[in-house]
């Protein structure tokens, strides 16, 4: 049977992306960001994954203003980077895993968790970001399959972190009931605190992400309680994305153990921050 | 659930909500078209031509003409359509962010670098009566 085991939460900066596509990951204002993803690329190659279940959420590039899912499902066999105005990421094409997906999709629906599903998907800095940051340079191809689900974090209100928590529970017990042997990794992307619109643009909080971060690994039942309201004055209009690692936090074990963590401020306009967690 | 609209009380914020994205739409849609090589093109070519195949209304119009990034959010606009004009005008979402803040690029990098701007007195509109 599929199996769960580890769970990663992330940033997922456009400018990383850029800093890596354009190799200047070396420089002084890079390096800080980067040697804390040095510990979990190691981890990463110990524990690699057959498939990504990657939340994320699309900037306004794949879905317009015309559709506007709240949770759409990539159930597609291939994802193609987008082209989100400065030309696609050099990256690979992202291979998906349609059977896994269709499975979820069917049990999560029947879970009452109506999905938008996803024959055909662009994806944008938010799920390749992750799968940079954490694999470093690939060549050809990415080392794992991925099924991507996309979340409405632009237009208010995106789901509420309970939503996404218990969504998360769902998911993970389609995973548990799928008939093949593969290892499936779940990440949680997007923040941390961050707004980059308007005056306030700019804004970091430090303090409110590194409760975040606690609340994940220790407490999640209260993390999930934490209110979009709180979000926006706290983290920063766009730092409400963080709703998504509920999503990966529900699909792990109620007690997990912290592997990694990594904080840094800024890249960009945003706070740059990072967990491991394994079920215990 | 009732929607008292709460975060209308954060300060230098325009919460993308049903009602902006109802009245962006058209702005919106304009935006996103320029993330393709080929609506830059024809935008860059006749801005006025390419503007008017949107139905957006001339407020939002004159904001898209004036680069009023501000005013573009006011009026229904969301960051990351904006964000797809402002590619096209070769402006990074550092710079853009520097523009809405109306601090500079150079003094807004240095906010960033030293840790970027506090949730101190930024957290309600009460606490920017005074500036
Ligand atoms: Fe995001």
């Amino acid at each position: 049977m599929a199996k769960v085991h580890a769970g990663v939460g992330c940033s997922h900066v456009p400018a990383i992306g850029v800093a890596m596509d354009s190799g200047i990951t070396g420089q002084d204002y890079w390096k800080p960001v980067f040697a804390g993803f040095e510990k979990s690329r190691e981890w990463m190659k110990e524990n690699k994954p057959d498939v990504i279940f990657l939340v994320y959420n699309d900037h306004c590039t794949a879905f317009s203003a015309e559709v506007i899912p709240t949770f759409a499902l990539g159930c597609a066999a291939e994802f193609q980077p987008a082209d989100e105005g400065w030309g696609p990421r050099p990256v690979p094409v992202v291979k998906g895993h349609p059977r896994l997906a269709s499975h979820i999709a069917q049990s999560v629906i029947l879970d009452e968790f109506d999905l938008t599903i996803m024959n055909k998907m662009e994806v944008d800095h938010g799920l390749t970001v992750p799968l940079s940051v954490m694999f470093g340079e690939v060549e050809d191809e990415w080392p794992c399959q991925v099924i991507p689900l996309a979340v409405n974090v632009v237009q208010y209100p995106p789901p509420t972190g309970n939503r996404c928590y218990n969504l998360g529970k769902a998911v993970r017990r389609a995973i548990d009931s799928y008939d093949e042997d593969i290892n499936v990794m779940i990440f949680g992307t997007g923040g941390m605190s961050h707004q980059l619109q308007a005056e306030r643009a700019g804004l970091i909080n430090p303090e409110f992400d590194k409760r975040f971060l606690d609340l994940l690994t220790e407490d999640p039942v209260a993390g999930s309680q934490i209110t979009h309201l709180e979000y926006m004055r706290e983290a920063g209009s766009e730092g409400i994305e963080m709703v998504m690692w509920y999503v990966m936090r529900g699909a792990l074990n109620d007690d997990v153990e912290e592997i990694h963590r990594h904080y840094h401020v800024p890249a960009s306009n945003t706070a740059v921050g990072h967990i491991i967690l394994e079920n215990r | 659930m009732s929607d008292p609209k709460e975060y209308e009380d954060i300060p230098g914020t325009f919460v993308f909500d049903a009602d902006r994205s109802r009245q962006g739409y058209h702005l919106n849609m304009f935006c996103i078209s320029l993330r393709l090589q080929e609506s830059r093109d024809a935008f860059k070519a006749d801005p006025e031509a390419y503007l008017a195949t949107y139905p957006m209304s001339e407020e939002q119009a004159q904001a898209v003409r004036d680069r009023a990034w501000n005013r573009m959010l006011e009026l229904g606009g969301n960051i990351y359509y904006t964000a797809k004009l402002a590619a096209n005008d070769g402006i990074t979402f550092q710079e853009l962010a520097a523009l809405m803040t109306h601090m500079g690029s150079e003094d807004y990098r240095k906010m960033m670098f030293e840790g970027g701007r506090s949730i101190e007195g930024n957290r309600s509109k009460s606490e920017w009566e005074d500036k």
